[in-house]
């Protein structure tokens, strides 16, 4: 991991209206690193994402993604990001290799690039058998894999996920898990936000929002350090329990 | 280009795999045809009539032989008093009754007046109207054969032709309604829903999120439909050509060049109903209430726009259907040309301007 930072967050800000979704954050992700969002329900994660993905506009503040401002380069820097959402996000009528080719066509892959590149992925998810099934028939966990290889097969510079595990057994999360690190050993930046506290012990580093503010950012160890409690669950639980606002 | 071509690929294999929708968005038209040209017919045939022949003499006998033998009515009794008819009315077994007076022959040989008694059910209008107009012929008929020399108490007879529809079918009148059903329904109702799927399922924020145009999206996203709006259309025509005889008389080029207006329009329609819906129900909603109903009820395909009050009547102005209707009736069946229908042709493309607009602003909206 070098320090070169891959995602500067310098005071942005998110107004709907009279309420203040995200506060004047400030913050740095590096590059190759696994960056883990965290906050309750309503504390503003979504809406921070949303704006580094250029899906939102920032009312003031500002914020460069892979060296581009996300104000007026969301084009470029759409090119650089992959994303995964919290809803399922593969399209169920279509098969395993449909959705792939489909999804890395909208990146501008060539045919023969994505033919070769998703030949070795298939066979690394083991998939062989399934390549010509329709997405829906597939167990939830293996689609929540092959959403995520499809969301950072264009080798984005960061990889956006939103919850990417809600809703999966313990042990494919972990294998889930085991995915992402390979990402992030690629050097590919995995930004993602969760709401398993044992799934915030994996990240090298978390941010925790607490009412559209960053309440803590540092290593997990640090963190329980800093707070003298034994899991990142407690630590959560004591930033939280000072938030004001209700969903 | 090679990203859209990607993308509508991937839009057919939706709409392909969907097999009870493509089954209903093909057969739909052919049924709606089918049912509209054989089975639900406006035209009044075999009407059950009942007799009170009060006369009894061989011209009131013949009278009512010919009105049996009319497509038009079957007697369904004779009955001799005025409360019989009553009760049939009431039971609905009739739908009109003659009362014959007394000494009706004799009319025929002095010079009594005539004066037979149509009763009718008011109920309904439309009908009893047509009914009562087909009574009067037969029995004007019967008398000029009976008695050549009385002319009728007034002496101008309007002679009457049916321009363009002289069998009085009802194709002509609900072809180019269904046409504009068809078009709306799979225009406005699959674009809208199938757009607000993608947001339903979450794929649309991933499409957003990738450096794909937001206006690529949404026009892949509305050419199988438009594909299929054209199949639809075609198919019609060709029905209404071979099953139904009713060819187009005009020209087929400018036939075809309104409809695919029509059709874009309806598309961006379909496009605006899904900015403004977050769901499928949503969406489905607004397309039959804002869409459909508007379309049956006020494009003058089942009422005559002319009768309506003002406020409908200026309603029916800004729905797209009422000048497609409009401009296909004219094409169609009366074969006018571009010089006749180039008034409701400029509203119709004004409308699809701005629905085009308004639909790739209110995008924008939606992308802050």
């Amino acid at each position: 991991m070098t320090n070169e930072p891959i995602i500067e967050i310098r005071e942005l800000t998110k107004k709907f209206g009279n309420f203040t979704a995200v506060d004047h954050i400030s913050f740095e992700v590096v590059k190759g690193e696994i960056f883990g969002f965290l906050g309750a329900n309503g504390a503003g994660k979504t809406t921070a994402m949303r704006m580094l993905c250029g899906l939102s506009t920032p009312t003031s503040g500002e914020a460069k993604v892979a060296g581009y401002d996300i104000k007026t380069q969301t084009e470029k820097v759409k090119r650089m990001i992959g994303y995964m959402s919290q809803k399922f996000s593969l399209y169920d009528n279509l098969t395993v290799w449909e959705n792939l080719e489909f999804y890395a066509g909208i990146y501008g892959l060539r045919k023969k690039e994505i033919r070769e590149k998703g030949e070795q992925l298939i066979i690394q998810l083991q998939l062989q058998d399934s390549s010509n099934k329709l997405v829906g028939s597939l167990p939830l966990g293996w689609k929540q894999k092959l959403a995520f290889s499809i969301a950072i097969f264009h080798e984005p510079a960061v990889v956006f996920l939103d919850e990417p595990t809600g809703g999966v057994d313990p042990l494919t999360r972990r294998q889930f898990w085991e995915m992402i690190y390979e990402a992030a050993h690629r050097g590919i930046t995995v930004f993602a936000t969760t709401h398993y506290m044992d799934e915030a012990e994996y990240c090298d580093r978390v941010c925790i929002m607490v009412d559209g503010r960053v309440a803590a950012l540092d290593s997990p160890a640090k963190l329980r350090a800093s707070f003298e409690v034994s899991s990142m669950d407690d630590v959560f639980y004591q930033l939280a329990r000072a938030a004001t606002r209700v969903e | 280009m090679k990203i859209l071509f990607g993308f509508i690929r991937k839009e057919i294999y939706h709409v392909l795999r969907d097999k009870w929708v493509l089954l209903i968005l093909i057969f739909m038209p052919i049924i709606q045809i089918l049912l509209f040209g054989f089975a639900l017919s406006n035209e009044v045939k075999n009407n059950p009539i009942a007799v009170f022949d009060a006369s009894k003499d061989s011209y009131s006998r013949q009278l009512t032989d010919k009105i049996n033998a009319s497509r038009y009515f079957d007697l369904y009794a004779n009955v001799s008093s005025q409360s019989e008819i009553e009760e049939l009315f009431k039971s609905g077994k009739i739908k009109v009754a003659l009362c014959i007076p007394p000494r009706f022959g004799e009319a025929f040989e002095g010079s009594a007046p005539l004066q037979p008694q149509i009763i009718l059910d008011a109920t309904d209008l439309n009908i009893s109207n047509q009914i009562n107009q087909f009574l009067q012929n037969i029995i004007q008929s019967f008398i000029k054969q009976k008695k050549p020399e009385v002319r009728p108490t007034y002496s101008i007879i309007p002679e009457v032709r049916m321009m363009y529809n002289p069998q009085l079918k009802g194709a002509p009148n609900f072809v180019p309604g269904v046409m504009a059903m068809i078009m709306l329904l799979v225009c406005v109702l699959m674009t809208s829903v199938a757009i607000v799927k993608e947001k339903e399922t979450g794929t649309m924020e991933v499409l957003l999120v990738s450096p794909m145009r937001p206006s690529i999206i949404i026009i892949s996203k509305a050419i199988p439909y438009f594909i299929l709006s054209v199949i639809n259309y075609f198919i019609i025509l060709a029905m209404n050509k071979y099953l139904l005889d009713v060819p187009v008389k005009g020209s087929l080029l400018l036939l075809t060049a309104v409809s695919f207006i029509f059709i874009l329009t309806s598309l961006f329609l379909g496009i605006l109903i899904s900015h403004t819906s977050q769901t499928q129900q949503e969406a489905m909603f607004k397309s039959l209430i804002g869409m459909m109903l508007p379309t049956v009820l006020l494009s003058g395909f089942m009422f005559p726009i002319e009768n309506m009050p003002l406020p409908l009547q200026f309603l029916s102005n800004i729905i797209p259907s009422r000048w497609y209707y409009s401009i296909i009736k004219n094409v169609m069946i009366q074969g006018s040309g571009l010089e006749i229908i180039w008034r409701q042709f400029a509203i119709l493309g004004v409308m699809c301007l701005v629905l085009f607009i308004a639909s790739i602003k209110k995008f924008k909206v939606r992308l802050e």
